[in-house]
Parts: structure tokens; C-alpha cells; sequence
């Protein structure tokens, strides 16, 4: 084993804090996936590109003169509205069917916004620039963005919010009751219509502070939404649904994997690996099912 | 019976005819009949396993592009060394002569079509045992990753591309390399309908849709299914891999995420084409293919730069106003075509339920 990581200590705790940091944000992204997920039953390929919209509105606001990280205020109030909106035109049509046609459905909702923003934003990567510096570690061997510590910071912080916010209120409790039993939830008055055009509006606004926090901690670009994508429902599929703390630790773990893919085997296989742990996972549950002969459903 | 035979007899005459007959009648189209043919070959081999089996895979894309980067890097790996070709751009220090290009190519395609059927059934155990979704979502990350890796392995060019041999210098008639490319293509789409039809006709197809209709029933009823999803899916994979070794011929150069593991493109037009114009049937994806094809050739070049938002919508709309396709809808509209009896009775009956 000939890797630099291996040899230089301080490049895994380099790779540790930033896998678990990025890995945060991951969750948040997951969490709206799952969400969705269970209360729908509708996969959202599309899911990925709802971020990076997230994330170039925060990037309008830093060319228009404000800071960036105000985004994560402004960013889900806008995407709310774009989930909301994209509910009523498309996604309404596709809950009750078949899941293949929501993938295909969202697939092309995927391409229209990509191509959208390639349009608008112009294709090339793009960083909001939030000034917050970095903070140095280990006599200056561990460098760590503050951006990144902020961003974890404003993940956690959204997510608590949201869980007390599914507990306590009233639509909440709509939700959580359509995605218990969508039927009964009707008969009991639940105008359930309205319930899952909140959950996509919801997940989108997830998307949106994901995004604008990507903005300032990675970059920016049309067309890298699918990895976002791949990477929650990975991580929705190994935590189960609306299962929060099994979603963090996943998404951190993911995080690690790519932190670690990243130094051993090189940037230009990053984005390969993780869609080959994707295949990988899916393989390997499929094996430990069939022992018990089960299938993923 | 035999007055049937007949009708299918001068039907498919006219078309071979008419297909042989093409190039010659439309000489300034050649590329895009040869796209044309390829593109029907994908969608009648991709609705194999996605409308019969029911196993939607938006991961054929995988063996179209191994079929590429296999033609070309055995044409040139037969006679050059790779390596060095792919880093000088090749073409400009060694040259095919004739005779070594089309030995190459046919190599290419025969190893282009072994190699991803091989792969398919190899992987297939594991991955088909994924159902649903969770086999699409799998599929889509197998054609990505594929495209990934293919683009940071340096021996086929990785980033900046493969260019596959150009066609010999020495034969100097300037329609030859449109004619060739589109006879191949031709052959392979008259082979993979043979094919296809061979499999219509025969138990094959109803244990695919047994499959599809109900797997745990079918496997209960004795029917190895693994066994059949496995071929089902090599079958697939074979013409995908011919398709994709054509393809990389005729465009000449390849490169991992846009031509070869193009998901974004192909991947999504095999689908698109064998929903537009009907799963579970053996016109649909040809009549599919054929429409897709003349609306993308007709409106692309209107609406440049717009194309992809064109194609996201069409596909909602598609997805999502017409999933049964024109064979679906033409089925509904005229039963007795279909050689189905409907009981009228029932059929109010069941509109009273609704």
C-alpha cells in the first residue's frame, strides 16, 4: 500500500473532518429524499438539480452584492414556491403510479432544469465566494474552512428545526399521518392533495439550503445535480425511511468514503466511485435479503 | 392463415427492399438512416427486457458504450499499439491500409458483440436480483460510473478522447464510408428483428412476460426465473454492444461521457422511444424509434440550444399523458386489430366500477 494517506497521519484526520463535515450536508439532501419518499412514494431523480438551483440562487445574491450565506434564508423560501410549483404541474400526476414512470417523469424534469440553468448561469463551475477564511489545525497541518464548519452548523441546525416542526404542528402531523396510511388520512380530513404538495414543496426547500450551502463550500455547476441524487438515495436506502439518526450517520459515512476515495484513488475517480458504491450497496442488500428470501420493496 | 403469411410476406420484402434501397434514394441522409437504424435496434433490444421482462434498465447504455470503446480499441490494438494511439491522436502516425480496416472492424464488432453479452450475463445474477426501482436506480449508476471510469483510463484516452481509425484512404468514392457504415447498421437491425420476432413467437416471450406480470407467481409455477432474466438481458446487451461498435465507427471519435456512456442521450432515448411507441410490442419501438427520430432530425436544428429542455418535456409529457405508447393507445381504440375480443358487457360493467 504505496498511498500517501497512509504514510501521512494528518492527511486522515484531513480527509476524516472533511468527509464528516460534507457528510452532514449529504444527510440534509437525504433527509428531503426521504421524506418525500415515504410520504409519496415518489423517487426524485430530479432531486439533485432542486439543490444546485438551491445554490445558484445563493450565487445570484453574492454577484448582486449580498453575502452569500444570507441564501440559506432566502434560497428555501424561493424553492418551497419551485417545489410547490413543480408539484402541481407534473408530480401530481405521477404519486398513485407505477415508481418507474415517477423516475422517468423526474428524469426529464432533471433535464429541462439543467439545461435551464446552462441557459441562465452559463456552464461554468462557479463558487460563491463567503470570506470566512479557514482555521488551521495541528500546527497547520489539518486546514479547515470555516465555510464547511458553518455549513455543517447550518445543516443541523435546519434539521432540528424541521424534526420539532414534523412533531409539533399541525401540517406535521398531516404529513405524518398521509405517509402512515394515505387512505385513512383522507377519510379522517386530511386534505392529503395539499399534504403532499407541502412535502415536495418541503423537500425542495431542503434542496435550497443545501444549495446555497454547497455554494459557498464547494462549487457550483448545471450539470453535477445526478451525484446529489445518486448520493441520497444511497443514503436513504441504507438508513431506511424516517429513520434521522441512521440518515446522519450515513451521510457522514458517505462523506468519509469520498474523502478517502478522493486520496486513494485520485479526483478523477470520485464522482465513478460513488455511483459504483451505489451499485455495490444495492448488490449487497439484494444478497442479504435473498438469504431470507425477501426482496427489496 | 396463408393469406396472412402472404401480407407479412410482401410487407417485409417492401421493407427490405425499401431499406436496401434507401441509401441510394436518400443519398444525402445516409448518416442519419444509419442513425436511424441503430437507434430501432436499441429501442426493439431495449423493450426485450424492459417491456417484455419488466425490467425498465436505464443502464443498456453500459454495453452500447463497452461495444464502442471494444470495436475501436481492438481495430487499432490489432495492427498499433494503443497506447501510443491514443496519445498521439493516432491517426495522423499509423494508417489502416484497407484490408486491415475492415478486418479490424469486423473483429472489433464481433468481440464488441461477445464481450458485453458475456459481461451481461456475469453481472446479471447479481443486479437482476434487484427489482423495480431498485433495479432502474442501480442500472442508471452502473451506465454512470461506467462513463466515469471510462474517462480516467488512460490506455483509451481518458479525458480528451479516442479517435477511431478513419476510413481507408485508398478507396477514394466519397459516398463509400456513409454507404458501408449504413449496411452494417442495416444488417444488424434486420438481424436483431429476426431476432425479435423469433422470440415473439415463441415460449420465451411468455415466460419474460410471466416475469413481468407476476415474478413470485411465475417462479411458482417452476419457471427458473433468474435462468431467463439472465438470457433475457444478454440478449440486450449483444445488440447493444453491435450498436454501440457501428456507432463508434461512424462518428469517429469517442469520448467516455458524451458519445460512449452518453446517459444523458442514447441511455435516455432507448427508453424514451420504446414507451413513445409502445412496450410489449414488436412494432412499437421501431415505430417509436422512427417518429423520435424525425421529430429530433426536424425540430433540433430550430431549436438549437434548446433541444435538451425539448427533449426533458417531451419526456414528461410522454411519461405522463401517454405511458402506454401509440401501440397502447391504437390498442385501446381498435381491439379487434389486435385480434382481442372485448364482452361489451364487461367492459360496461367495469366503467359503472370506475
Amino acid at each position: 500500500m504505496d498511498f500517501l494517506i497512509f504514510k501521512a497521519p494528518m492527511l486522515m484526520v484531513q480527509a476524516s473532518l472533511d468527509g464528516i463535515l460534507l457528510g452532514i450536508l449529504f444527510a440534509l439532501i437525504a433527509y428531503g429524499m426521504a421524506l418525500q419518499w415515504g410520504v409519496m412514494n415518489i423517487i426524485n431523480i430530479a432531486q439533485g438539480d432542486l439543490v444546485i438551483l438551491g445554490g445558484y440562487i445563493a450565487y445570484t445574491m453574492y454577484l448582486a452584492g449580498i453575502h452569500p450565506a444570507w441564501g440559506v434564508i432566502v434560497s428555501p423560501i424561493i424553492m418551497f414556491f419551485v417545489g410547490w410549483a413543480l408539484y402541481k404541474l407534473v408530480i401530481n400526476k405521477v404519486v398513485d403510479r407505477d415508481l418507474f414512470i415517477s423516475i422517468l417523469a423526474t428524469f426529464g424534469i432533471a433535464i429541462v432544469f439543467q439545461q435551464l440553468m446552462n441557459f441562465i448561469f452559463g456552464a461554468d463551475v462557479v463558487v460563491a465566494q463567503s470570506g470566512y477564511g479557514t482555521t488551521m489545525l495541528f500546527d497547520n497541518s489539518v486546514t479547515l474552512p470555516n465555510s464547511k464548519i458553518f455549513s455543517a452548523v447550518i445543516s443541523v441546525l435546519y434539521a432540528i428545526a424541521l424534526v420539532i416542526y414534523m412533531k409539533k404542528s399541525r401540517l406535521g402531523r398531516a404529513i405524518r399521518a398521509t405517509a402512515q396510511n394515505a387512505r385513512a388520512a383522507k377519510i379522517l380530513g386530511v386534505d392529503t392533495e395539499k399534504v403532499y404538495a407541502a412535502t415536495f414543496g418541503i423537500n425542495a426547500a431542503l434542496c435550497g439550503i443545501a444549495g446555497a450551502l454547497i455554494s459557498i463550500t464547494l462549487t457550483l455547476h448545471p450539470y453535477v445535480g445526478l451525484p446529489y441524487t445518486v448520493r441520497s438515495f444511497m443514503i436513504v436506502i441504507v438508513a431506511g425511511l424516517g429513520n434521522l439518526p441512521a440518515v446522519a450517520v450515513s451521510g457522514m459515512g458517505l462523506g468519509l468514503f469520498e474523502e478517502f476515495a478522493d486520496y486513494i484513488l485520485g479526483t478523477e475517480f470520485r464522482i465513478g466511485a460513488v455511483f459504483m458504491l451505489l451499485v455495490f450497496i444495492l448488490v449487497y442488500r439484494r444478497f442479504k435479503l435473498s438469504k431470507k428470501r425477501e426482496y427489496l420493496k | 392463415m396463408n393469406a396472412v403469411k402472404q401480407k407479412d410476406l410482401i410487407l417485409y420484402s417492401g421493407l427490405i427492399i425499401l431499406g436496401l434501397a434507401a441509401p441510394f434514394l436518400f443519398s444525402a441522409f445516409k448518416v442519419q438512416l444509419t442513425y436511424l437504424c441503430v437507434l430501432i435496434v436499441l429501442a426493439m433490444t431495449w423493450n426485450l427486457q424492459g417491456g417484455e421482462m419488466g425490467y425498465n434498465s436505464f443502464g443498456n447504455i453500459l454495453f452500447y458504450g463497452l461495444g464502442m470503446y471494444l470495436t475501436a480499441s481492438v481495430q487499432v490494438g490489432m495492427f498499433f499499439p494503443l497506447a501510443e494511439w491514443t496519445e498521439s491522436g493516432g491517426e495522423k502516425t499509423f494508417v489502416h491500409t484497407t484490408a486491415q480496416y475492415f478486418q479490424g472492424i469486423g473483429v472489433g464488432l464481433l468481440v464488441a458483440a461477445i464481450v458485453p453479452t458475456i459481461i451481461a450475463g456475469a453481472i446479471g445474477y447479481a443486479i437482476l436480483g434487484l427489482r423495480g426501482h431498485y433495479f432502474a436506480i442501480c442500472t442508471l449508476g452502473l451506465g454512470i460510473a461506467a462513463g466515469e471510469i471510462a474517462g480516467g483510463i488512460e490506455i483509451i484516452g481518458a479525458g480528451q478522447g479516442f479517435t477511431t481509425p478513419p476510413f481507408p484512404a485508398e478507396i477514394v468514392d466519397p459516398e463509400a464510408r456513409g454507404q458501408f457504415f449504413y449496411f452494417l447498421s442495416f444488417l444488424v437491425l434486420v438481424l436483431a428483428f429476426v431476432f425479435v420476432k423469433y422470440i415473439y413467437g415463441s415460449r420465451f416471450r411468455l415466460i419474460l412476460n410471466a416475469i413481468r406480470d407476476n415474478e413470485d407467481k411465475a417462479e411458482a409455477m417452476g419457471i427458473q426465473t433468474m435462468k431467463y432474466k439472465i438470457v433475457g438481458w444478454m440478449c440486450s446487451a449483444f445488440f447493444c454492444g453491435l450498436a454501440g461498435g457501428i456507432m463508434g465507427g461512424l462518428i469517429g471519435y469517442i469520448d467516455s461521457t458524451d458519445v460512449a456512456f452518453d446517459g444523458r442521450e442514447m441511455g435516455v432515448f432507448m427508453v424514451l422511444m420504446a414507451i413513445l411507441g409502445g412496450k410489449g410490442t414488436l412494432w412499437g419501438p421501431i415505430i417509436g424509434a422512427t417518429l423520435f427520430h424525425f421529430f429530433k432530425e426536424g425540430l433540433w436544428t430550430f431549436i438549437l440550444g434548446w433541444q435538451y429542455v425539448a427533449l426533458g418535456v417531451l419526456i414528461v409529457v410522454i411519461v405522463v399523458y401517454f405511458p402506454e405508447g401509440l401501440m397502447g393507445w391504437l390498442r385501446e381504440k381498435y381491439p379487434e386489430r389486435f385480434g382481442e375480443v372485448i364482452d361489451e358487457k364487461d367492459r360496461k360493467a367495469q366503467v359503472e366500477l370506475k
